[in-house]
């Protein structure tokens, strides 16, 4: 059985404000070298996927960048490998992606080429380490015509904001509410889709053209709920959707400095591979504190950093203070200054003495290239 | 100008001098500097300089060193037309099989270079440490229609004797050699960097082969048989950052430079920048307790310690009150809770039980091999496993593979070691 890989990585993450103007939900950087794609498509290559479409609109030149040819992930193949999908013009094409079923519509071509049976469709901008091939065993045991992936969130999360799935006794999905008012379950649908890919090439011949919306999940899946047998897969790991917003984003970060959450996503599960930047180990100097931190490659750390995510080529200098902040690629903390509560995107410059304080309920954000 | 050149690095030699660090790998693939081997400061170095068709030649326990090398993708040495070669000894119908020199190396590879057809080749060592553009120096070989250039560098006098020293006349053209000499006539070192006419070594490899005297060596017979023929032979004045870590002592003082608020040898310039193939690892985590100061930790280090003047490689997890100083764990290693380190080089691989104590008393003569183990450090080797509280003095040598059993007394004396 082969598996085409498909990713959903053209929306913008309205949420996420600054941190999205100028690139995809996919792209943001997070937990100091990767980006949110990196998640995805390590899970991809680790289930044996060889062949995976990445489906951009929104913004995509860093997410372009980042991926290149797709060699960090093995998927520079001559069979297979990485396709960057990304809308077209043509003489019968004059849309841009008009939601996630319209955007694989349109590249039909790509899923009638490739020699695979089945397809997995998942977002990029979701944090989680998983094999998928456990949810394709539990798909044939049960004869299932498409899976979902679930699972079934504490007070951590707020549920409102999660498409929710009952399932029966087997684990059939008898019913599927898209964000409700007032919860039906627990159980929240990941967004992530296991089917024969010519189930999936038929259902949106037969809906597209035709249809008003888009939507995968609502307009081309879920009509036919009834019809097919929906099984839902459980996943018990760790799981977020860097979508729902600023504070989920800095969540994400503040939670890696959890050892049992590190140890799941990084120690115990796939490796998790990433565009490389050959920067030297990161240096301590004689006035550095660091505590509780990620510091990752090319820093050079003179000030004091406590709870904090350091992305690649930071330097933060002699008295400087760093307090519960994510502070993002070739930033720069000059002497003396004191930032809390702060998430600073790629290139800033924190001038001496500057005195930058947020709240844990309303953090500071600051845009790339920022000079403060 | 940078195709018409071929690299052809020496990576065969054992490096004796290292002791145990280099048990089961070849001196080039030892680690340095936090995540590199040394070999990549040489390949590096090409390809910055533009030189994309390198032949590498190996001999002693290659193993590491070709999965390092691959097929030379971390340096862009994956190339249709070129890259990277790995040149291992081979046998024919008469049955000679081993490079016995580094001229016979390249003479054994005579085929090889024949069929790259360069202009001039590039002989590098792949033991040193540095930066250089080898574009300079083919250069200046070229602006001085030479036959052979050297790279050289100004040493302290009182050093003189430990390297092979050039004297030159007011064009740079050396008219003396001396090996290692008492009395030095220059302070121009040789650092084992020769550029070549192809033409020229070419002749020059198949008169040293047939020459039973010879030790076939560059440094021994290849350029002092041009002194003395009175060949055009010019020094080529490199000034900057170069180290042969070609002792424990120097190898521990070399890393340690990289500490430094601003190093001699700089990791950070994006226009010369190191590469080298890593494990994928996360980012360096220190815990509430860590305290750390003028180090280098690595990715996927985990770090609940104390940490001082120290690189710590990949992988390296420190638990809790443990205190490292002086002292560089190469990747991989396990360091228990309570342990103290100073004055150590612990290599790839090994775990230390926690409350043990590492480099502790007095200094004292080794009693096995006092001319490589001869300073404070003590070496702990690949994949050893020390019990929990264990002592262990200076200068010690704990061998690869130990293990709790090997020895009943893990109270090791200063100058002892454990096999």
């Amino acid at each position: 059985m082969k598996v085409l890989g498909l990713i959903f990585a053209g929306g913008r993450g309205e949420n996420l404000g600054l941190l999205t103007t100028k690139r995809a939900s996919a792209a943001l950087p997070v937990a100091g070298k990767y980006r949110m794609i990196d998640f995805t498509m390590s899970n991809m290559v680790a289930s044996d996927i060889r062949r995976v479409g990445v489906l951009t609109q929104y913004s995509p030149r860093s997410l372009i960048d980042h991926l290149g040819s797709g060699k960090e992930w093995d998927l520079d193949r001559k069979h297979g490998g990485l396709a960057l999908l990304q809308p077209y013009m043509a003489i019968n094409n004059k849309y841009w992606y008009r939601g996630t079923g319209d955007a694989i519509h349109q590249n039909m071509t790509f899923l009638r080429r490739s020699d695979e049976d089945y397809v997995l469709m998942a977002s990029g901008d979701h944090i989680y380490s998983f094999n998928y091939s456990d949810m394709f065993n539990y798909h044939f045991s049960k004869g299932a015509d498409v899976t979902f992936l679930y699972k079934e969130l504490d007070d951590t999360y707020n549920l409102s904001e999660y498409g929710q799935i009952e399932t029966d006794e087997d684990g059939r999905v008898i019913q599927f509410v898209e964000k409700p008012s007032e919860n039906v379950s627990n159980k929240a649908f990941l967004g992530i889709y296991f089917l024969n890919k010519h189930l999936l090439m038929d259902l949106l011949y037969n809906t597209i053209p035709q249809s008003e919306g888009y939507d995968i999940l609502l307009d081309v899946l879920i009509p036919n709920l009834n019809k097919l047998r929906f099984y839902a897969y459980k996943f018990d790991g760790y799981w977020r959707n860097t979508k729902k917003g600023v504070d989920e984003y800095f969540k994400i970060n503040m939670d890696l400095l959890n050892d049992e959450i590190r140890k799941q996503l990084f120690y115990t599960g796939n490796t998790v591979h990433t565009k490389l930047k050959d920067l030297p180990s990161p240096k301590c100097t004689g006035t550095a504190h660091v505590e509780n931190s990620i510091v990752s490659d090319g820093c050079i750390i003179s000030g004091r950093v406590i709870n904090s995510i350091v992305s690649r080529g930071v330097q933060i200098k002699a008295g400087a203070v760093v307090e519960n902040s994510i502070i993002m690629q070739d930033t720069v903390i000059e002497e003396g200054a004191h930032v809390k509560y702060s998430i600073f995107d790629k290139e800033c410059n924190i001038r001496t003495e500057k005195r930058l304080i947020g709240r844990k309920d309303d953090l500071l954000v600051f845009e790339k290239g920022s000079v403060i | 100008m940078q195709s018409s050149i071929v690299a052809m690095v020496l990576a065969g030699g054992q490096g004796t001098r290292l002791g145990v660090l280099t048990d089961d790998i070849a001196k080039p693939a030892v680690p340095f500097g936090g995540k590199y081997r040394i070999i990549d400061f040489a390949l590096s170095n090409c390809v910055n300089s533009g030189i994309y068709k390198v032949g590498v030649l190996t001999q002693y326990k290659p193993h590491k060193l070709n999965a390092h090398i691959g097929i030379g993708r971390p340096w862009d040495l994956d190339r249709k037309g070129g890259g990277v070669t790995v040149l291992q000894p081979y046998t024919y119908e008469s049955g000679k099989a081993w490079f016995k020199g580094t001229a016979d190396a390249l003479y054994e590879n005579l085929d090889y270079l024949d069929k790259t057809n360069p202009k001039y080749v590039l002989v590098l060592s792949g033991d040193h440490i540095y930066g250089m553009d080898y574009m300079d120096m083919l250069t200046f070989h070229i602006s001085k229609h030479a036959k052979a250039s050297c790279a050289c560098m100004n040493v302290p006098l009182n050093e003189t004797y430990r390297f092979g020293i050039m004297v030159t006349d007011i064009s740079k053209r050396i008219v003396e050699f001396q090996e290692k000499p008492q009395h030095a006539k220059s302070t121009l070192a040789s650092l084992g960097i020769y550029i070549f006419n192809w033409d020229y070594l070419r002749e020059a490899l198949i008169q040293d082969a047939k020459d039973e005297s010879s030790s076939h060596d560059f440094g021994k017979d290849i350029i002092p048989k041009m002194v003395e023929d009175k060949d055009d032979l010019y020094a080529f004045e490199y000034e900057g950052y170069w180290r042969d870590v070609g002792t424990i002592y120097s190898y521990w003082e070399s890393n340690l430079e990289l500490i430094q608020s601003i190093p001699q040898l700089n990791l950070y310039n994006d226009s010369w920048r190191f590469y080298t193939r890593t494990e994928e690892m996360p980012p360096a985590f220190f815990g509430k307790e860590s305290v750390c100061t003028n180090s280098l930790v690595s990715e996927g280090c985990e770090i609940h310690g104390v940490l001082n003047k120290s690189i710590l490689f990949q992988g390296v997890q420190v638990g809790k009150g443990s205190i490292i100083k002086d002292s560089i764990i190469l990747t991989g290693v396990k360091i228990g809770d309570g342990v103290e380190i100073s004055n150590a080089v612990i290599a790839e691989n090994s775990e230390i039980g926690s409350g043990t104590r590492i480099g502790v008393g007095d200094f004292a003569e080794n009693e096995e091999n006092p001319g490589v183990y001869n300073s404070q450090i003590s070496v702990i080797g690949y994949n050893t496993n020390i019990p929990e509280n264990a002592i262990i003095g200076k200068n010690c040598v704990i061998h690869s593979d130990v293990n709790q059993d090997s020895t009943d007394n893990w109270h090791v004396q200063s100058g002892r070691c454990i096999r």
